[in-house]
This record gives structure tokens, sequence and C-alpha cells, in this order.
């Protein structure tokens, strides 16, 4: 049953599921970490309480959440087209993924500077600190813990729907998922893809939380 | 003497759903330089709204605050951060970055200063020195004590070298003897630096440790200022009087027995006064409370006695400690 090609395909696509989520992750945080910065700092209870701006953001976050992302991934195919040149295989997914994960993003970057003690901030504010520093050096840093922990998640979640995306052509495990156990009823491969798929989300997320207790200075 | 801090007509209202809430209500007092200046007051009476204006953390309703003659309400939002690396504020609860270091912590304000980092590390570290944390360092804030926090947190106040000390419930999470060595720290500030200390506290012990004036603030109003000697001997409004006497006994309301309150300093002390009035109406009083405290270093005397029932005699033993310059007050429904 696995044989070399076989092998060699299955390793492939598990090349393939890391470059999508990790390109996605990485994409998707160059977007939603500033969005979720901006909601955060908007809010009302936010060191710069800004309604309109506020409003318009959480709008556009919950829209695109709420589209269901097999959905998206059709949807966006005029803009992957646009921007990768095809719209399908590995790179043509990160498009979708990263519109995805973006505001998915957002909302936990935004929940995890909402975390920072408000005294923490009020010292700053009374030390004559700007905006600026108080995002970069008291909101994230102080959330830093929970940010990981975000990414973390935001991995997790960014690498099923890249297995989602392997429906429509998109490639990787999950492509390999449907065309070997789908379509061939070769339940094996398909069984070992899922295999794989499951290590992959234990070693990231076992990463990810060593990572955050590691760097976490509170608890000792 | 030219006030170093004047607050004029200062009203802060928040609007809320549920109504407006007027927390600060038309405020005016003066804070010399160099002054331990405390405002005291139960919880909801409005001194954290009060002091979070001082440093306009709060954005007042109306009124002015004027810090060395300049008014903080009139600066841009530029300028005012300027001027708050003027007015430190240590809080309750320490306030601490808590994924940095204590030194990284005491070099913050510095940072903010955009003072260079080889300078900040040698500033924090003898300011460290000064609050006695030096062997800390490399310590992390959850690594400490509450009471080593607060020295952290002084430390870091101090780095910025301010003219002003804010200090909100700074020792309310603290326990007794913490709190003497906390309170200790600030008045060796405040001779050491010159540095203008603003208290707030629900705590008349605190006043009476370390303070030299005192603002008594309930439901929002200010009821009376002075120093703190003033408000020991001859407290005039209710609310200073309850705040005197809960430092007192719990005495419970007597029927048909009239009770006063004696205050005397250390010097007048000398005379065996209940023994002369006693000796002098021939009619025994009943000494129902009495302690010594410690204000500004100066020993503080205060009794609460139950007065003969013959109204006569109360009366001429009342005028008797007046004549003796003691301090005497009626003591009126008080239940501690």
């Amino acid at each position: 049953m696995l044989d070399k090609t076989t092998i060699l395909m299955l390793l492939e696509g598990t090349g393939a599921t890391l470059y999508m989520t990790l390109v996605s992750t990485l994409f998707g945080y160059v977007l939603g970490l500033p969005m979720g910065v901006v909601l955060a700092v908007t809010d009302r209870e936010g060191i710069r309480p800004n309604k309109a701006v506020y409003k318009v953001l959480d709008f556009i976050t919950n829209v695109i959440r709420s589209v269901p992302f097999l959905i998206l991934l059709i949807l966006v195919i005029p803009l992957t087209k646009a921007i990768v040149g095809k719209s399908y295989g590995s790179s043509a997914t990160i498009v979708p993924l990263v519109i995805a994960a973006a505001p998915f993003i957002a909302r936990m970057v935004e929940s995890s500077l909402k975390e920072v003690d408000k005294g923490v901030v009020e010292a700053a504010q009374s030390m004559g600190a700007g905006v600026f520093t108080i995002i970069w050096k008291v909101l994230l840093a102080e959330a830093r813990t929970s940010l990981l922990v975000g990414v973390t998640i935001a991995v997790g979640t960014i690498l099923g729907y890249s297995a989602m995306a392997g429906t429509v052509g998109g490639g990787g495990l999950g492509d390999i998922a449907v065309r070997y156990g789908y379509y061939r009823y070769q339940s094996d491969i398909m069984i070992v893809t899922i295999v794989i798929l499951v290590v992959l989300v234990q070693i990231l997320q076992g990463l990810g939380m060593m990572l955050s207790k590691k760097l976490d200075r509170r608890a000792k | 003497m030219e006030a170093f801090i004047r607050v004029e007509n200062l009203c802060k209202t928040f609007y809320s759903k549920n109504g407006q809430v007027e927390a600060v209500k038309d405020i005016s007092f003066e804070i010399g330089k160099g002054d331990i200046f405390g405002i005291i007051g139960l919880s909801g009476a409005g001194k954290s709204t009060l002091v979070r204006c001082l440093n306009l953390l709060e954005k007042p309703s109306s009124g002015k605050i004027y810090v060395g003659g300049r008014s903080l309400t009139d600066l841009s939002e530029r300028e005012l951060r300027g001027a708050r690396r003027n007015i430190g504020m240590i809080f309750q609860h320490f306030n601490l970055l808590m994924q940095r270091n204590v030194i990284d912590n005491v070099c913050f304000p510095l940072e903010i200063a955009g003072v260079k980092r080889s300078v900040a590390r040698k500033r924090a570290m003898e300011l460290l020195e000064t609050v006695g944390l030096a062997e800390k360092a490399k310590a992390y804030p959850a690594q400490l004590s509450g009471g080593q926090k607060q020295r952290v947190a002084i430390a870091r106040v101090l780095a910025a070298n301010p003219e002003i000390l804010l200090c909100d419930e700074a020792t309310s999470a603290l326990d007794p003897q913490t709190t003497k060595s906390i309170l200790a720290l600030l008045k060796e500030i405040n001779q050491k630096y010159g540095i203008t200390i603003v208290v707030i506290t629900h705590e008349m012990a605190v006043v009476q440790e370390i303070c030299s004036h005192v603002a008594v603030l309930e439901h929002g109003r200010l009821e009376e200022t002075g120093t703190v000697e003033e408000l020991f001997r001859s407290p005039r409004t209710e609310a200073a009087k309850r705040l005197v006497l809960k430092g007192s006994a719990h005495i419970k309301a007597m029927e048909g027995s009239r009770r006063i309150r004696v205050t005397f300093s250390g010097h007048s002390a000398f005379e065996p006064i209940i023994g002369n009035i006693t000796l002098e109406y021939g009619t025994p009083v009943n000494i129902l409370y009495a302690d010594t405290k410690t204000i500004n270093g100066n020993a503080e005397g205060e009794m609460i006695l139950q007065l003969p029932s013959s109204e006569e005699i109360a009366d001429k033993m009342v005028q008797y400690l007046k004549d003796k310059n003691l301090g005497v007050e009626e003591v009126e429904d008080y239940v501690g």
C-alpha cells in the first residue's frame, strides 16, 4: 500500500499543507494584527475610543466571518486569479485562507489586548506615554502570552481550512484525502493523511503552548 | 505662600445609561510646594476621581487645575504628556508591567522620555538602592510581595524625577506593618527630593502618620481642609468628625449621658486635669476612651469622657477644660 510514490506524494502533500498553513498564518497576522489593535484601541473602553472606526471594522470582520469558508473560497476566485495568476494549487489557496483568517485573527488579538490590566495602561498614561508607546510596550508586550496562544489556535484553524480547500483543488493533504479516500475509495491513504494531519496539529499546538508558557513571566 | 497645585471649581460628572453621577462637585483647594496633602473620604466619596483629575487621567467636566501656575486643562495633548512626566502616580494595585523584570519596570518612564538605555539602567539601579530592592533587579513582579511591588512602583515613579507624586490608596492593599514602611519611604522621599505628595486614603491613620494637610471629602463635596492637627483637635464638619472618631473608641450610645471628646497636645499633658476637675466639682467623670497618637511627629492625646448627669456641673467642667486650652467637643449619638 505505501509504496515509494505514495510516500513521496504524502510527503509532498505534508509540505504543501505546512506551506499553506504557515504562509497564510503569517499574512493573516499581517492583516489581522493591525485590525485587532485598532479594534481594541478604538473600542469604547480603549485608549483612543472612536465609534465610527470601531463600527466599520467590527462590521467588516463580522461579515467576513459569517461567510462559510467553502463559499468564500469560490467567491474570491477572481481576486485569487488576479494575485496568483491561477485559481488552483497551494499558492492560490493562500489568498482565501488569508481573507478568512484575518478577521478571525483580528478578533483574537482584540480580546487578548482587552485582557491587559487597565491599571497598567493607566500607569503608562500617567507617565506621559503616547498611544503608540502604549500599544507597543504595554498592550502587545503584556498580552504576549495570550497572543501566542491565539497564534496557536489560528494555526490549527487555518490548517483545518487548508484541508477543506483540498476539495476544490487546493493541494496539500486535504486534496490527497479527498482524491484517494473519496473518489478512489482508497480509505487506507485517507486514514494515513488524517493521521498526519492529527500529528501536525499536535506538534504545532504543543510548540505554541510551550513557547507561550516559556515566555510568561507572571507565574513563578 | 504661593500655592503649587491649585484646583478651582472642579466638577466631574459621569454619564451612563442609568443616568448621571456627580463624582466631584465644585471642589476648590490649594496645595503648597513640598506638602504631603491627604485627601480622605469613605469609598464612593470621589477621592479617586479627584486625584485622577489632577493629572487629567479623567477629564474634568468643568473647572481648572493649575500646577506651578500653568493651567493643565488648557494644554494640548502633546504638552499634557510632557506635563504628566512631572506628576508621578502610584496605585493601590501597583500596576507594574508583569512581563518585565524589576529594573526594566523602573526604566519604563525613562524609555518613554527617550533616555539612553545605559543611562536609564544606571539611574534605575540607583533608585532601586533608594527603595532597598537592588538585589531584586532581575526578578519579575510576580515573584515579589505586595510591599516590594509598591517599592518598585515608587522607584519607577521617581525615575522621571517628578515634582509631584499622587498616591491612590497606595497602602490599602498592604498589611499594617508594610503600610508603615511604605509611608516611611514616602516621607523620606518627600524630605529628600522635596516632592509634593498627594495621598488618597480612607484611613485616618495614614493621614495622621504622614500628612501635613488634609482635605475631607464626602459625597463628591469638599467638607473641610486644614492642617492635620486642626482636623484632629477640632473637626468642624460632621464628615470630619465621623472620620476622626472612627479611629477612636467603639462606644455605644448611653442613655442620658453627656459625652465630650477632649484633645490635648503632648506639652499640655503634664497637669492631672481629670483628677483636678473631679476634686474641683466633687463629682467623678468617667473615662470611656483614651489614646495617644503621633501626628507629624508630635504626640496628640484624645479622651472621651462621660460627664455627670447634672447639667450645671457638666457645663462648668466643659468650661474648665476650655480654659485650660484643651480641645473640647460634644460627642453626639456616636456609635463606633
